[in-house]
Parts: structure tokens; sequence; C-alpha cells
């Protein structure tokens, strides 16, 4: 008997290792551990054997069991990882394809751009205000110190509609609006569609786009708007960006300045994408002319404030290396596609 | 406005690097463009002897010239002129030179004859007959005989100077001139300023036996100053002055047009001289012209005028426009015997307007118009009159006449320097502002009140003098400070909701543009729009670029339709996009002045003004390709769902001209119409040029934003299984989905979760004129398990609903 056990045994073993499907595996484990299996067969004639050799035997027959048991399945496990193995190599597929991109738009790099001058802003305080784009030539000039026969009426070729309104040259009418309606302390940007009556090509277009600011506070200096617009360049352009003011002229502001960047490229040594000049002008900017806080009803005895405003379709065109202004406004989708 | 240095040189000693001098004069608020030295495009081009000529062999009109260039052994050079002579000096393009034209010269020969370089024209250096009059354009130019031989010729012709070119701002006509740049550079530079008083050392008889000045404007002439000169010489002017000129982009015409010229730029005071011939009884009136009154220009264009223009006449008739051209026999001739100088200050807003009447900007208006300064005349007239004896182009006649008008005042500005100091945030001492301001021209008296020079009309209170500080102390040496004090923002609610549907569009596939807000009435005819409808009604420009940016857009759609069609033009095979955009209705009404402007500035204005158009807030989405219809709408369904609009009906819309009778719906909410939007009718299309179909929605979203829900309110998850029904109906092709699902609702109420068509059949297996439809309903009941019964007596309800409706199940 204990031979027949050995040699149930050394079947299973041999039979299992030959077993290369679960379910033959299953089939040997009927065949061996089964009802009518092998070793229930002998198991069966237990009952033949003397006391003493019964309990030695038992033990055996538990021990062959066991064993075997043990065999079916680690074989088992063995099987079935093979054929999991198996199954993902068939699934195997080539990565290298190109990816099913969601169906979304995108943004216009105008507004795009806009919104992060925005944001940079939000966070500094400034809200954003509004304002008609066909304004009364009262709030886009004469309040802003520009009246009639004024020549920088002239730099700025107005489309009217009648002697009264305009489409509006520039952001600054939505200042005069704010300061008018709201009590210092006031801060805000501006943004806007402006126009001015220059014919299409590839830097001039009749309809463009400026971002105007304003502060109005008891005590608002000079050295304030460098430092509010300093942090914003560096906010807009990298924290490695340098400035620098220089003197220039607008009717509304009194002192009033250009903001440079140093050239991107050449730092201020002058190349080939500043022409030469080591500098691009960012924005202007100054502070506002006391006979514009007078006619918006702001004592300039008692505050001051400084304003600033930018060409938004520029700041696009250098961020984006862009050429040609009239892209902007053709909407191309392989150009739109590209932001 | 052009500078060359050595002019500048004249009135101040500064001599640094160029590119310093650009540097800090930009940051003085002289803002530098750019320079250009002449000689720099020149080089190795040198003054040479023709020492003898023959007749090339194998030509009939090349010569063979020996040029001493002083090397030693002459040069052999071939030329072409026909001008040249034995002992002529020329300029010499010696072998690898390079001239002016970028052309670059090298030794070669000439149909067999070695020619070691080449001869100059004046054109080939640069030049014109009016920089060099004793020169002819077509052959070489001669230089004086006893020029030195071999020298560069750089030096010689007056190209080594350079020029710098400056951005003058419109509030400094002063800096339009040599000596208001040498007090800017002098200040910049801590240099003295030196401008000497002309003085005419000889002169004979009295300017008041011939001429009479009337001054009968007073309020537009602040002052008209004149001067006579007899026996005059017209003739070139010198070589350095017709350099100077040259360098400021002026072209030498004699010696009177030029030392007019001259003056101009180095006083910015223009100059007229008028032959005294033609100027009646000697007799000048300054006056405003009479309606009608017609003057032929020296451009030779007749000129009507009206009674806002201001003229110089004499007794009879207008001779010039005052400020801006002269009349055709005003200028001077070759025969001139005597002239009249005039240097006058006009009201610079009285010549803004006439030159822009008359369309005709000059040098002289374009200077007038910023303002000029009117104890100016005085100075240049006597510098005019310096040059004249100087250039021996005439004799002068003692004394000027003087016509003063309205003289503006200047102001008295208290300096106040603690303010100027926190005002700029800059501890700037106040002897440096007393200093810096008197170099500027300024008057301080002991209690710091300043009269600014009457160059300086744009120096009118506090803030001005501040600039002037701060310009000269230096922009970049004021501090940067952070502001104090807590400033709260954040987006409108109006703002946050526009982003929302923004973000929506994009996330919905939607590439966002950006348009043109003009329009032509053209284009509303390519939208078929009758002639009486409402958005022809339009904001129309009084002065258009051209026809077909007329019009302020009464609709954005048409801007749209113009950039699918580009799309589809460049073959782009989809394109789906959308723009928040802005639409402009016209209002005829007007408002009393006081009404609408609340502000405290004094202006002339008019009683009444009319009121700024209507602006409408548009989304526009619209695309063809992947954009079809239920594409389309279900955007729209997302925008509204997005902005938690209630109560949304879509009816069909079959009369819009613009749009396919069968495929465009109304989008109501609470019974409003809050857009429209389906497929453009064919007929459209066929105007852009497109043949595929077109989808565009354009919804309201001023209505959309009054109609938005609040905060959501949270509607707890079901704990009990929904039963699902699928119905498939028949009915007649007309009866619109909307109505069997109103039918369903009806007869399942409460119970109805959800219902979705999930199939649309027509064709064989159902009647002619019938169609099949499939819907799919979802059950639930919140507080319980549904039980067959339940469901079954609901979807009996719908079917008698649905009968009514004209559904019948599919059998």
């Amino acid at each position: 008997m204990k031979e027949q056990l050995n040699q149930i045994q050394q079947t299973a073993e041999t039979l299992l290792r030959q077993a290369d499907r679960t379910e033959t595996v299953e089939e040997l484990r009927v065949r061996f551990l089964g009802k009518k299996g092998e070793l229930t067969a002998i198991l069966k004639q237990m009952g033949s054997l003397s006391a003493e050799e019964r309990p030695a035997m038992g033990q055996l027959a538990n021990e062959v069991r066991a064993k075997i048991e043990g065999m079916i399945a680690e074989r088992a496990k063995e099987l079935g990882e093979l054929a999991m193995r198996k199954k993902l190599e068939a699934e195997t597929i080539d990565v290298t394809l190109p990816g099913k991109k969601p169906v979304v738009g995108k943004r216009h790099p105008l507004w795009q751009v806009l919104d992060e001058i925005k944001d940079i802003f939000l966070g500094m305080g400034f809200d954003v205000a509004e304002g008609p784009e066909v304004e009364y030539d009262h709030y886009n000039f004469e309040l802003l110190n520009i009246p009639k026969g004024h020549p920088a009426r002239d730099t700025q070729d107005t489309f009217y509609i009648n002697d009264n309104v305009v489409l509006r040259t520039q952001t600054s009418p939505m200042q005069v609006r704010v300061m008018q309606n709201q009590k210092p302390p006031i801060r805000i940007i501006a943004p806007g569609t402006v126009y001015r009556s220059d014919a299409v090509d590839a830097t001039h277009s009749p309809i463009f786009h400026q971002i105007e600011g304003l502060v109005v506070d008891k005590g608002i200096t000079m050295s304030d708007l460098k430092g509010t617009l300093e942090v914003f360049a560096k906010k807009l352009y990298g924290d490695d960006t340098m400035v620098r003011f220089r003197p220039h002229h607008f009717p509304f502001t009194e002192p009033s300045a250009e903001m440079d960047a140093a050239c991107f490229v050449c730092k201020g040594e002058g190349c080939r994408l500043c022409k030469g000049e080591g500098w691009i002008e960012i924005l202007g900017c100054g502070m506002v002319h006391p006979k514009v806080l007078a006619n918006c009803g702001i004592d300039p005895e008692v505050y001051s404030g400084f304003a600033f405003g930018m060409g938004l379709d520029r700041i696009v065109m250098k961020r984006y290396g862009i050429d040609d202004l009239r892209l902007l406004f053709e909407n191309d989708m392989r150009f739109l596609d590209q932001f | 406005m052009n500078l060359p240095i050595k002019w500048l040189q004249v009135y101040t000693d500064v001599d640094v690097p160029i590119k310093e001098f650009a540097h800090r004069m930009t940051m003085t608020g002289s803002k530098v463009e750019g320079w250009e030295r002449e000689a720099d495009h020149i080089r190795n081009v040198v003054t040479g002897k023709v020492v003898s000529m023959e007749r090339h062999p194998n030509s009939d009109h090349l010569w063979i010239c020996q040029i001493d260039v002083n090397t030693g052994e002459p040069l052999q050079i071939v030329t072409g002129a026909q001008n040249l002579k034995a002992g002529d000096v020329v300029p010499v393009a010696l072998d690898n030179s390079d001239l002016p034209n970028g052309a670059h010269i090298k030794a070669g020969k000439l149909r067999g004859e070695q020619s070691n370089g080449m001869l100059c024209s004046i054109g080939e250096l640069g030049f014109t007959t009016h920089d060099f009059p004793d020169c002819i354009e077509d052959g070489i130019m001669v230089l004086p005989a006893d020029t030195p031989l071999g020298v560069p010729v750089e030096n010689l012709l007056g190209m080594d100077d350079t020029v710098v070119e400056f951005e003058i701002t419109s509030n400094r006509p002063d800096c339009m001139s040599i000596t208001g740049l040498a007090r800017e550079a002098a200040i910049t530079f801590g240099k003295a300023l030196n401008i000497p008083e002309p003085k005419v050392t000889k002169t004979h008889g009295d300017v008041s036996a011939f001429l009479k000045v009337d001054n009968l404007t007073p309020d537009n002439c602040y002052r008209y100053t004149g001067a006579i000169v007899e026996n005059v010489r017209v003739k070139p002017s010198p070589q350095w002055m017709r350099e100077r000129l040259r360098h400021c982009g002026v072209r030498p015409i004699n010696n009177i047009v030029d030392i007019t010229n001259y003056v101009m730029l180095e006083y910015n005071q223009p100059m007229h001289a008028f032959d005294f011939r033609n100027v009646k009884d000697g007799h000048i009136v300054v006056r405003q012209a009479r309606a009608g009154e017609k003057i032929t220009t020296l451009d030779d264009i007749e000129r009507t005028l009206d009674e806002s223009m201001m003229v110089i006449a004499d007794s009879e008739k207008p001779i010039a426009v005052a400020g801006v051209m002269g009349g055709e026999y005003s200028g001077i001739q070759d025969d001139t015997t005597t002239l009249i100088f005039e240097s006058a200050c006009f009201n610079g807003i009285n010549v803004r307007s006439t030159a822009k009447a008359l369309g005709m900007r000059t040098e002289a208006s374009s200077r007038y118009e910023k303002g000029l300064d009117p104890n100016n005349t005085v100075p240049a007239i006597l510098r005019a009159l310096e040059l004249v004896e100087l250039l021996d182009a005439g004799d002068v006649v003692g004394g000027l006449v003087d016509a003063v008008g309205t003289m503006p005042t200047p102001p008295d500005i208290p300096l106040q320097p603690d303010r100027v100091r926190t005002f700029l945030g800059a501890d700037i001492p106040t002897e440096f502002m007393v200093d810096t301001l008197k170099k500027l021209g300024c008057r301080v008296d002991g209690a710091l009140h300043v009269t600014p020079p009457t160059w300086r009309a744009d120096l009118e209170g506090f803030a001005d003098l501040a600039e002037e500080v701060a310009r000269f102390y230096g922009y970049d040496v004021i501090p940067t400070t952070i502001m104090t004090g807590v400033a709260e923002a954040r987006p409108t609610e109006h703002q946050r909701f526009e982003r929302m549907m923004v973000d929506a569009c994009v996330g919905s596939g939607l590439y966002e543009i950006n348009t043109y807000t003009f329009m032509s009435s053209k284009m509303l005819d390519m939208m078929n729009l009758p002639a009486d409808h409402k958005l022809r009604d339009c904001v129309v420009i009084s002065n258009p670029l051209g026809e077909d940016t007329s019009l302020v857009r009464s609709t954005a759609v048409p801007s749209m339709l113009e950039v699918l069609a580009r799309n589809y033009n460049a073959r782009i095979p989809s394109a789906s996009m959308f723009e928040l955009a802005v639409e402009f209705e016209p209002r005829r009404e007007s408002a009393a002045w006081e009404e609408i402007f609340c502000d405290h500035a004094v202006v002339e204005h008019p009683d009444r003004i009319p009121l700024l158009p209507i602006e409408h807030r548009k989304l526009i989405a619209g695309g063809y390709g992947v954009l079809d219809f239920y594409a389309l709408k279900g955007i729209v369904e997302l925008l509204l769902d997005k902005a938690g609009v209630q109560n949304i009906e879509y009816t069909a819309v079959k009369d819009h001209p613009s749009y396919h009778p069968g495929r465009t719906a109304a989008v109501m909410a609470d019974g409003r119409q809050i857009g429209i939007f389906g497929e453009i009718s064919p007929v459209v299309c066929a105007n852009y040029g497109i043949k595929d179909r077109v989808c565009i929605a354009d919804l309201d979203l001023d209505a959309i934003y009054e109609l938005r829900g609040g905060v959501r309110h949270y509607v707890s998850l079901p704990k009990f299984p929904a039963v699902t029904r699928d119905l498939a109906l028949v009915c007649d092709l007309s009866v619109p989905s909307a109505s069997l699902e109103a039918a369903i609702r009806k007869g399942c109420g409460r119970l109805l979760e959800s219902v979705r068509v999930f199939d649309i059949y027509t064709g064989d297996k159902v009647a002619a004129g019938k169609k099949s439809i499939a819907y799919n309903l979802v059950l639930r009941d919140s507080e319980k398990t549904l039980t067959d019964e339940e469901v079954d007596a609901a979807v009996k309800r719908s079917l008698k609903a649905l009968a009514e409706a004209g559904a019948e199940l599919r059998s």
C-alpha cells in the first residue's frame, strides 16, 4: 500500500508537470482526489490493514493527499499566470499611434493673454471696469484734457458718428466713467476694443485692443506707479524682466512716461528683434493730470493717482512672434489652433 | 526732427559717444529714434585730378583717364562721362570701395583696357543738384580746382556729421528746433547753452517807408513781424548751409528760401519771404477771409476760403493762407529785387482747423498748430537778416514792423517743493528743482513762484513743473514702491457669467474668433434681409475708411459667416467657432447736456446731444462640417443648462430670411425669445461662396444673464431602483417630438425620471407619411421601489396621452 501511495504521488507529479491547460489540471484533481479517484480508492482499502499499520499508513496517505493537493494548486496557479500572460500578450497595441484628442475648442490668443493680464491685476487688487465702444467725444477727449483743436486729436484719427459721438479711440474714457461713478480709493483696469481711422496693413488696424489702468487715492506717488507696473511686467514677462521708465507725453497724465522692457533677446544691448534699440516699448503711463481729476469731480489737492494703457494686440504679437496683425482678425482655424 | 551733431555743437559743447548721447537724451524725454552718418556708407573714395584723357581704342564714347590721387603713379580709370577735361578735380572710387547706393567698386577691364576704379557723379555719392547746384546730374562731379588731392571725400562733402532723429511729442514744439534740442542737451549733459543774439551790422533806410502791417484779427494773430531786404541777390546758398538743410531733410533751393528754412529749423519759427512787387501798396493786412474768397496757393491749386480762415492779404487780395501756404505770386523769383520777410505767430487751433479744412498740412502749419512762442518772431527775423548779411543775399533795410495782437500771459505757478517730493515719491532737493527750472528758461522768484518762458506754453501747473524736475532728476532714480492699503478685487458676477459661457463654448469644441465690428449694407443684402428689416437700422460712421466698413454692426452674424467662408475657401474641412460679440442699436433720442454729463469741465457745448447706441452682448456660435443642427442645438442646450435658464422651449422658425425654413428654431424661455439657431439658408451660403451646410446660433447673452439661475440646490441621490421601458411609436411625419415627450411626461407624472429618443425610422416598414420614433423611459419613485403594476399604469396613461397627440404603439 505504501508503494501504491508513492506510485500515485509520482504519477500525479509527472502528469501535473506535463499538464499545460487548467482543464487538464482539473481532470487530474478528479482522477486522484475525486470521490472515485485513485487516492480515495486506496483509502477505502485502509479497513483491510492491521491496527498497527493503520496509523502510519493513514498518516502517509494524508501526506500524499496534501502533497498532491499542493501540487495541483501550484500548477493551477502557474497555468493561470501563464494564461494571463498570453492573454495580455495577445492584447498588445501600438502605443506609438496618436491619441484620441477630446473635442474641445480654444480661446482666441488675444483673450487668452487678456485673461492672464486680468488675473495679474486682480491679484494686485484691481477690479475690471467696462464701458461703451461708441462713446461721447466729451468722455473720449474733452474730459481727458484733449479739447477740440488739440493737436493730440490728429494722432488719433477718429471715426465720428456725429459731432458729439465717436468710436472710442482709446480705453481712457472708461477712466472718466469710473471716476465719475466711484469715490476713491479706485483701483481698476479697463480692457476694450478701440477704433482709429488707420488703413489695414501688417502693423495697423482700424480696430485694436487696449488695457487701461487707473489708481486714485490719497498719497499715490510716482514711485507707486513705477513699483506697480514693474511688478506687472515681471509677472507677465518673467521675474528677470528689466524695465525702464522714460519721459513721454500724454494729455491726460503729468508727469507722463513710457515703460520699456529690456529686449528679451539682447537684454538691452541692441539686436535685430528690438531693431537695435535694446528696449521694447510696453506701455504708456503717468500721474493722472490734475485737470482730469478736477474734471471728474475729484479734488487734486487731496487725491492723486496714476494711469496706464497698453496695446493688447502688440503684446500678443510679441509673445507669440506673430508678424502680421491681420492674422488676429482673420480667424483662420490653422492659426487659432496653434494657441 | 533731425539733429546734426555739429549744428548742435554750435550752441552747446556736448561731445559724447553717440550711443550715450542717444540714451541720455531719451531718458530726459527727447526720444531718439535712430541716427545716421552718411560717411558710414562710403569707403575708399578720394579726390583725384584728371592728368590726361584719351579716347578708348575700342569705344566711341569711353575715355581713358590718368588720375592723380597723390600716390605717385597716376591711376588709369575708364569713364563714360563727357563733361571732363584735364585738370578737373573729381571724386575717385578706388579699387575695393563702397558707395552710398550700396555699389562695391573693383578694378577690372573695360573693353580690354584696365580701369582701377570709378569716377563718381553726384548721384552715385547720394546727392542731387539741389545739394550741389554747380554740378550736373549726368556727368562726373567736378570739385573746386584747389581741392587737395588724395583725401577722402566724406569730410569734404559734409558727409561726416552724425544726424540724430528724435521723436518730438506734440507738447514740445520748442524741440522741433536745433536751439530747443540744444537746450535739452545742455541740461542733460550739464553743459552751458550759448545762443548768441543775432545782429545785423549794416542797414540802410527805414522799413516804415516800405511796409505797413495791419493786424485785424488779434485773437488769431498774436504777432506779425516784418522786415525788408533790398537789392536781393538770389543765388545758391553756401555749402555749409546746404549741408545742414540736407541733414535735416530739407531740399536746398536758393539763398533766400534756404534762409527761411534754416531759421525755421534753428528757431522753430516758420518764415515766409514775399516778393515786394506782388504786395500791393506794401500794405499787409492780417484778417479773416471773406466767405467764398479765393486764392491760388503755391502748389497751383485754387482754394475757396471761408470766414473761419485767416489770410495774409495786401490792400486788395489774399496773398497767403496764414500759417499754411503762400499764394502763387507770393514767392521769390529769380528777378526779385525787394522782399518782405514775414515772421509771425498765429493761433495754433485756427491754423490747424484751416489746414484740415483745406486738406493741406504743411511744415509751417504742423508747427503752428502745436502753438508757437510769440516772443520768438523778433529774434527769428533778426537771425534771418543776419544770415542775409552773412550770405550777401541782399541789403537789409533798417528796423522791423512789429504788429502785436493778443499776447498770452504766462502763468504764475507756485512750485511747492514738498508737494513735488510727495507726489513723485522722491527726495529731490529744492535747489535742484529751482536750478533745473531756471535752466529751462523759467523765472523763479524768492517765494518759489515760477513763470515759464513763453516757448513753454505746456507748463501750466504744479504737475507740469513736477515733470520737468522729474525728467532731469531721472525717472530711473525715483524709487519703486508697492502701494499700501488693502484692496479687494474680484470679477463681477456678469464677468464671471461671461467667462463661464466662454469656457462652456471652448469645452464644446468651439474656437473663439475676434472680428471687426464694422459692417456694410451689402453684408445685410448678402444676409438676404429685406429693405425694411430692423437690422437695417444701423449706427452710421460719418467718416468711414470705405463703403465696406461704413456701419457699426447691428448683427454679428455676417462677421461669423465671413470667417466661416474664409476658412471654407481655404479648404479647411470643418470649422466650429464662437464669438462673444457686441451689436449696436442706434437711438434717435437726444437729451439735455446737463442730463448726460454731470462733470465739472467748462466747455462749449450744444444744449442737447444724441444718446449713445445700445450695445447688446451676443454669443454667436457657428460652423460647417462637423457642426450640424443637432450638434449646435446640443451646445445651445449645454449653455442654457450652465446658465441655469429654466422653462426653455424650442419652436420651429419658418420665416427668417437668413435661415433654412425647415431647419431653424427659436429658443424661448418663459415665453421670451432669447435666441435663434439653425441652418443658414442655402441662398445666403451661396452669397458667401459656401457649398456646405452652415449652422449658426445667435444667442442674446444679456437675456440669458437676466434669466440665469442662482446657486443650485442639491437633489439627494436615489435610494430605490429605476425601471426602464422602451416605447416604439408611430405617428405622422409632422408631429414634433416635443409634443410626444410632453404626452409621456403627462402620463408618467412625477415617476418619470428621464425620457430620451433612441431611434427614428421612416421607410418601407411604416406607412407613407408616417415615422416611427422610439423612446427610452426611466421611471423611479423616490420613496419606494416601483411595482410592475405602477409602471404599467404609468405607461398606459402615457399611451392614452400619446394617442391624443397622434401617436400609437408600433405594432
